[in-house]
């Protein structure tokens, strides 16, 4: 007769969901990386100018003219109003970086919001909020960006908020399908009898559900902020001179580019590897926190 | 796929572009400003003049009474006049046009050639260095500034090394071919890089999935080999996922490229529209704004019939 019981040793304890994702995200070893060069430079852009010797608008008046040459004294040389690119490169990154954050909270407040109302109400509110991202999602993104930064020439709260609500409309879709699923659930169902009101289904009881999703979403949006951005500096349309972007450093750049090929090298690779980090970040979460099997 | 399916979905976007161009005109009329700034600073324009042009162009009426005679006019096809050159607003989207499909269609048509291969290529060597490689690679692609790439090439291909003009449709007095050529070959590089990136990622996953599938072990046991597999059973399910996103690409290329434009000195809608946006051109930024919409919602529909072609399984009723 078998014995049918595990022995002690061959029990192996449950791991918890949060444990699990851990190890999932650290098997993806370019989302580690990318991880690793966010904190990096996320650090550098917060001591980076109180170490630097230089203000970003301080002017050498004897450099003054037209660009200056990678020294000892200017580590990327010096723009043609003789400010250090260095820099002026680490409080860009300061600019762009908070603004892909901010406008990546903005988008994942707003695109949450509109989904999980038009996924928990269903209906006539589902019908009127999806018909209107819809109609937004028609309209050729730039082009409405440029539009609505050249005309309202926005402060840069108000450019966050441009930057934030045209890209909310994925994540407004995603938390919509997420909740018109979750909706159905026993423990709503359960939540409901004990007498829980929309707001607190929707937020306490469906919404910690659907957070991985989210969590990719949003991190996906910081990219897509920080690459709307500085296109939108380098047209000339999104923070202004002498407030420096990664975006607005290479539309200055672009007019020296024969003279002087080093001032755009840099704040371009700036913006490449922070997006890439982010992408790699984001496919690192969705491995971690939307397990396929 | 009915025609009747056809007829309702281009009713059904009729509603969508009234919400498009009352959102747009709302956008564009409450901005602070206006198009006769550009006469204001000119002392020789009296205030009598400015009224006078104002009137001629209704822009004196209220916002709602403005969108309601742009729209009656809109409905028989009369897009407006610009307030910048004077003439019609189509007219001179017409004369844009060309090279902008020019530009986007040449783009396009090269990131389908290289953007299947590289899917298959990457889903049926999947896991291994080429593979990784690739994926990397496309990373990068998605994660690039499209203005910096046009920059660098600028920088390598006409300061350095001297081989392509840096800007520009064709130099002045020539015009053949040849030079056209070496005037598109960089914008349009710029262009297709993004699209190749993104649209061999989704090829390479719906080769994955397709890969995984009991009818390509019956076609392997059959004995076919594996390029008539994946070329023949595997791709055309395969591309079902990335028509939509490869149709949608096709239906943004009527708004032009305004980056890419701009960098490159391409006489395109592109850069119509960064002209109207300097001159606050309502009527030129209205008409730019809904043709570039029409070309998105022509693009879903096209990406839905699409679909039904390549997936027996789908019906439109």
């Amino acid at each position: 007769m078998a014995d049918l019981s595990l022995s002690p040793a061959t029990v192996v304890p449950p791991q918890s969901y949060g444990r699990r994702a851990l190890r999932r995200f650290l098997k993806h070893k370019a989302a580690v990386a990318g991880l690793l060069f966010l904190l990096v430079m996320g650090l550098i852009v917060l001591i980076g100018p109180i170490v630097s010797p230089y203000a970003f608008d301080a002017q050498d008046f004897m450099l003054i003219g037209s660009p200056g040459p990678i020294s000892s004294a200017h580590w990327l040389g010096t723009d043609e109003l003789g400010r250090d690119a260095l820099t002026r490169l680490i409080h860009g990154g300061r600019i762009s970086l908070a603004v892909g954050l901010a406008g990546a909270i903005v988008s994942t407040v707003v695109g949450t919001l509109v989904g999980a109302i038009a996924g928990f109400y269903r209906g006539w509110t589902d019908t009127i909020l999806m018909r209107f991202t819809d109609v937004i999602l028609c309209i050729p993104t730039l082009p409405l960006v440029l539009l609505l930064s050249g005309l309202f020439r926005p402060s840069p709260p108000l450019l966050v908020a441009i930057v934030g609500i045209l890209i909310w409309m994925g994540t407004a879709r995603l938390v919509r399908s997420q909740f018109l699923a979750l909706r159905e659930r026993e423990f709503v169902e359960a939540a409901r009898a004990l007498g829980a009101g929309g707001a607190r289904l929707m937020f306490r009881h469906i919404l910690p559900n659907a957070i991985g999703p989210i969590t990719v979403a949003a991190t996906l949006a910081v990219g897509s902020a920080i690459m709307l951005e500085s296109a939108l500096s380098f047209l000339g349309f999104g923070i202004q001179p002498p407030v420096p972007t990664w975006g607005n450093l290479l539309n200055s750049a672009s007019s020296w580019l024969s003279v002087a090929p080093w001032l755009a090298i840099p704040p371009g690779l700036c913006i490449l590897f922070t997006v890439l980090s982010v992408n790699f970040l984001g496919d690192g979460l969705r491995d971690a926190l939307e397990p396929k099997e | 796929m009915s025609f009747g399916f056809i007829l309702r979905r281009l009713g059904g976007a009729i509603p969508l572009l009234l919400g498009i161009s009352l959102i747009l005109f709302t956008i564009i009329h409450l901005a602070p400003g206006g198009p006769l700034d550009m006469y204001t600073d000119n002392p020789a324009v009296s205030q009598e003049a400015l009224d006078q042009i104002a009137r001629a162009y209704g822009l004196d009426q209220p916002v709602p009474v403005q969108y309601f005679l742009w729209l009656k006019a809109m409905v028989v096809g009369d897009w407006g006049y610009s307030i910048r050159t004077g003439r019609p607003v189509l007219t001179e989207i017409a004369l844009r046009l060309g090279p902008t499909l020019q530009l986007g269609g040449l783009a396009l048509l090269v990131s389908l050639c290289v953007a299947i291969p590289l899917g298959v290529l990457s889903a049926s060597r999947r896991g291994s260095a080429l593979d990784n490689g690739l994926t990397l690679a496309s990373f990068t692609g998605i994660s690039v500034p499209v203005f910096w790439l046009a920059l660098l090439l600028q920088l390598l291909f006409s300061v350095q090394l001297g081989w392509l003009p840096s800007a520009g449709y064709q130099s002045i007095g020539d015009g053949s071919f040849l030079d056209r050529l070496s005037h598109i070959v960089m914008p349009a590089a710029v262009l297709s890089l993004a699209t190749i990136a993104s649209w061999s990622r989704f090829i390479r996953s719906g080769m994955v999935d397709v890969l995984d599938q009991d009818y390509i072990r019956t076609a392997y046991a059959k004995g076919r080999g594996e390029r008539g597999v994946l070329l023949f059973h595997a791709l055309r399910n395969a591309m079902i996922p990335a028509v939509t996103v490869i149709a949608v690409d096709f239906g943004t290329v009527i708004s032009g490229a305004v980056i890419t434009e701009t960098v490159f000195a391409w006489p395109g809608i592109g850069r119509l529209f960064m002209e109207s946006m300097d001159g606050r051109d309502y009527p030129m930024l209205m008409g730019l704004m809904m043709m570039g919409s029409i070309g998105i919602i022509l693009a879903n529909i096209v990406a839905d019939l699409a679909y039904a072609a390549l997936d027996p399984r789908i019906r439109y009723g």
